[in-house]
């Protein structure tokens, strides 16, 4: 039998591949599923322009991400890490300890955070973010006093929200997304009705407030989609009452499916977006390891293609599948070309 | 025991006769009636939802292997390649060239319908990376005309579609309704027309806003080399282990140990071969992320139990005697094993292997892990250890993306994907059961 032969040429082939696997020739990327679409079309356009392969870009999640990125410096760890958030102290601290000192920050640009629902269902045309605090916080102020969500529709606390049963789907706590939704609704609807003062002054400290603001009820009114926006999609399909949390680029892609609510009166929009008007908005960047340039072919012509005008501008590729283009765009292609790392330039 | 037989004294005389059924007969008959129509329930439960799948992949997967294309004559000059070769967004200025020339050749053949360029930019696809591509490989062309297909913008695809609609249109800066009256005129004086989609067969992963250029062509590549290092690894090791262990290894706690292990091994979720690759395969030997030769060795780990339980199973159902035999004539243990059981058991491995083979090849969990689902998109290897190493993508790998992505577009391409791969599963089956059909021997 030729088992003998199979076994020696596996063997060998895989001994070949091993030899010839020594250097990388393209960038590796991962992280945030919404920096995923604005990278896979520069990563397209990036080989399509240059010389260098196209790079390849990994989903997975900011802070899955980041992680990787920061599991150390090497061939066998990626260049860039998306992320729909800003980098936490104690990533910054844990890729410090596997070595990875020097980070160059890239800010890409803006994304919306839009609520949409049903084109056909109720008419969920106007949050503010009290609205959506009331809804799906874990506890509420209700006639002064803080108690858990007894909330099941929507007009029971805004007599102008249609009397739909409560079904949210919000992006869960390994997407970038959520810490943004956090911050700009869940909290700001906390403070807008009482429920935060109402807890500080029940003897929680302003952190445990914050805290407790952030918690979302568990009772099945409020799911986390940990998948991508077209599991939001899929679930918003299936439920005529269910909200969605999407980005702008992707509502903007599915017009005909969904209909999207102003938030705090303001109606979500590149314009709106790029003026601060609309409210629930996020910087998105991309993280360079500065160890990696010059090792991996085209990692600095990458992040240089990413930012500049031509791609990530006004008008560009970027900004037309619905990134909202930074105006501070030049000094990010400043810091990008002088490889200013974290820490050094500001 | 029946009342009959326990009570003999009775005086009654048995009623019961061949010819007319009592009631226990009847219940029993009954009962036997209802079981049958459990199962052809079943059956039939099992073939609704088969046709309902297979309906649903038809339906939605076909309109993947058509598309909308312009057909455009236009030149380059030399002057004007070597303009947009000299800058930064070159395919956007070849796109620009484009537009312009096809603007002007509307204009003069007086087209009825008002148009601008913002108009045909929406219109068609990003065709920048095709002129661009096109002119790399023939630069004797520039200058001369040179007639283009070009694909039209997913949208446009889609209206002739039916995806989108006039009436149900949301104008965006993706397509307007005015754009439509033009794709109409277009269609009319024969520029736009519907062609057979060799790109979406042939081609690799595309950016998010050009579902017109995306391909699974690449990542069948990916899969093949990954369906290499499978098969040349899992098959010999697979056939060593489960040789020694059935005819060599003597029986003790230490290979029943093996034996339930290797049980357990068929059972494991394959995600945690994924943890496992990029633990030790990228992190501690240092092998290429999202390369086939990775996948491939992972995709071996979870199929190598299944090969060697169905290999052990096939050398059981070889006779003794055939062992005997040979024992018994002279020769050695190894003789015998090689040159009598191995060759009878051949088409049971076979089977065994290839339907493991199928199972891989429709594996993404552990592909995840490896960097092999996301946005890759080289193209084809250049060489046989370039296919190993270079990042690719794998099929179901590949339809996973797509599936994730914004528009609608990749939705279809997703569903023409799992046409293509039930149809390597399929041809891998069908192997599968031929060769079973005309090796297999019984006694």
């Amino acid at each position: 039998m030729s088992v003998m032969k199979l076994t020696a040429s596996a063997v060998a082939i895989a001994a070949v591949s091993a030899t010839a696997a020594a250097a990388r020739d393209n960038v590796q990327v991962a992280g945030s599923s919404t920096v995923l679409p604005y990278a896979s079309i520069v990563a397209e356009l990036f080989g399509e322009n240059t010389d260098y392969p196209t790079p390849v870009v990994e989903s997975g999640g900011s802070s899955a991400g980041l992680k990787r990125f920061c599991e150390g410096v090497g061939e066998n760890t990626i260049d860039v890490a998306n992320a729909s958030r800003a980098i936490r102290e104690k990533e910054i601290k844990a890729c410090a300890e596997n070595g990875v000192t020097d980070i160059i920050e890239v800010r890409i640009g803006y994304d919306g955070i839009v609520f949409a629902s049903q084109q056909s269902g109720p008419a969920f045309t106007a949050f503010q973010p009290s609205d959506i605090f009331n809804a799906i916080g874990a506890k509420v102020l209700v006639d002064g006093e803080i108690v858990d969500n007894p909330y099941n529709s929507w007009s029971e606390f805004n007599g102008d929200l249609p009397d739909a049963e409560i079904a949210m789907f919000i992006p869960g706590t390994k997407h970038g997304t959520r810490e943004v939704f956090e911050d700009k609704v869940l909290l700001e609807g906390c403070e807008a009705t009482g429920a935060m003062e109402a807890m500080m002054s029940a003897g929680m400290s302003e952190d445990d407030a914050e805290d407790a603001c952030l918690d979302v009820r568990q009772d099945g009114k409020s799911v986390d989609i940990d998948g991508d926006y077209t599991e939001t999609l899929a679930r918003i399909d299936a439920n005529t009452n269910g909200i969605g949390v999407f980005g702008l680029a992707f509502y903007e892609n599915n017009t005909d499916k969904l209909k999207v609510a102003t938030m705090g009166g303001i109606s979500p929009s590149t314009e709106t977006i790029a003026s601060g008007e609309y409210p629930v908005s996020r910087p998105l960047f991309f993280y360079v390891k500065k160890a990696h340039i010059g090792v991996i072919p085209g990692l600095k012509d990458y992040a240089q293609f990413f930012v500049a005008d031509e791609i990530a501008g006004p008008g560009g590729p970027l900004s037309n599948y619905g990134l909202v283009a930074d105006p501070e765009l030049a000094d990010t292609q400043a810091a990008v070309s002088n490889e200013e790392t974290m820490g050094s330039g500001m | 025991m029946t009342d009959a037989a326990t009570n003999p004294g009775a005086a009654t005389p048995r009623k019961s006769s061949l010819l007319t059924l009592d009631d226990r007969t009847r219940r029993r008959n009954a009962s036997e009636a209802r079981f049958k129509a459990y199962g052809i329930t079943a059956i039939a439960v099992a073939l609704f939802f088969l046709i309902v799948l297979l309906f649903s992949i038809l339906r939605s997967g076909l309109p993947a292997y058509t598309t909308t294309v312009a057909d455009v004559e236009f030149t380059v000059t030399q002057a004007q390649y070597e303009e947009a070769e000299s800058q930064l967004f070159k395919t956007k200025a070849y796109e620009q060239l484009f537009i312009a020339q096809l603007q002007d050749q509307l204009t003069e053949s007086g087209m009825q319908v008002e148009f601008d360029a913002a108009a045909i930019e929406r219109i068609m696809g990003k065709v920048g990376g095709n002129i661009r591509e096109f002119y790399q490989a023939n630069p004797d062309q520039l200058g001369q005309p040179v007639s283009f297909e070009l694909s039209s913008s997913s949208r446009v695809d889609g209206y002739y579609k039916g995806r989108v609609t006039r009436e149900g249109l949301q104008e965006s800066r993706f397509l307007q309704l005015s754009d439509l009256d033009l794709v109409d005129a277009l269609a009319e004086a024969g520029i736009i027309r519907q062609a057979f989609n060799w790109n979406f067969i042939t081609g690799a992963d595309s950016g998010v806003d050009n579902p017109g250029g995306a391909g699974i062509g690449a990542s069948v590549v990916g899969s093949f080399f990954m369906m290499l290092v499978v098969l040349f690894l899992a098959l010999p090791i697979g056939v060593a282990a489960s040789i020694y262990l059935e005819e060599f290894a003597p029986k003790n706690r230490w290979t029943d140990l093996i034996e339930v292990n290797i049980s357990n091994l068929a059972a494991v979720p394959s995600i945690v071969f994924g943890i496992l690759g990029l633990a030790v395969f990228i992190q501690f030997m240092h092998l290429p992320q999202s390369a086939p030769l990775v996948g491939g060795l992972v995709l071996t780990l979870m199929t190598l139990p299944t090969i060697i339980i169905s290999t052990r199973a096939s050398l059981k159902a070889v006779p003794p005697s055939i062992r005997d035999a040979a024992l018994g004539v002279g020769a050695s243990k190894m003789q015998a094993v090689f040159h009598h059981v191995l060759p009878l058991a051949m088409p049971g491995i076979l089977t065994g292997t290839i339907i493991g083979l199928a199972q891989a090849l429709g594996e993404t969990a552990p592909l995840l892990l490896i960097g092999m689902v996301g946005f890759v998109a080289r193209g084809y290897p250049d060489g046989i250890a370039a296919g190993f190493v270079d990042p690719n993508s794998a099929m179901p790998a590949q339809i996973y993306t797509w599936a994730a992505r914004a528009d609608v577009a990749f939705y279809e391409k997703a569903w023409g994907g799992i046409i293509i791969l039930l149809l390597f599963l399929m041809t891998m089956n069908i192997i599968a059961i031929i060769l079973r059909r005309r090796f297999e021997r019984r006694w």
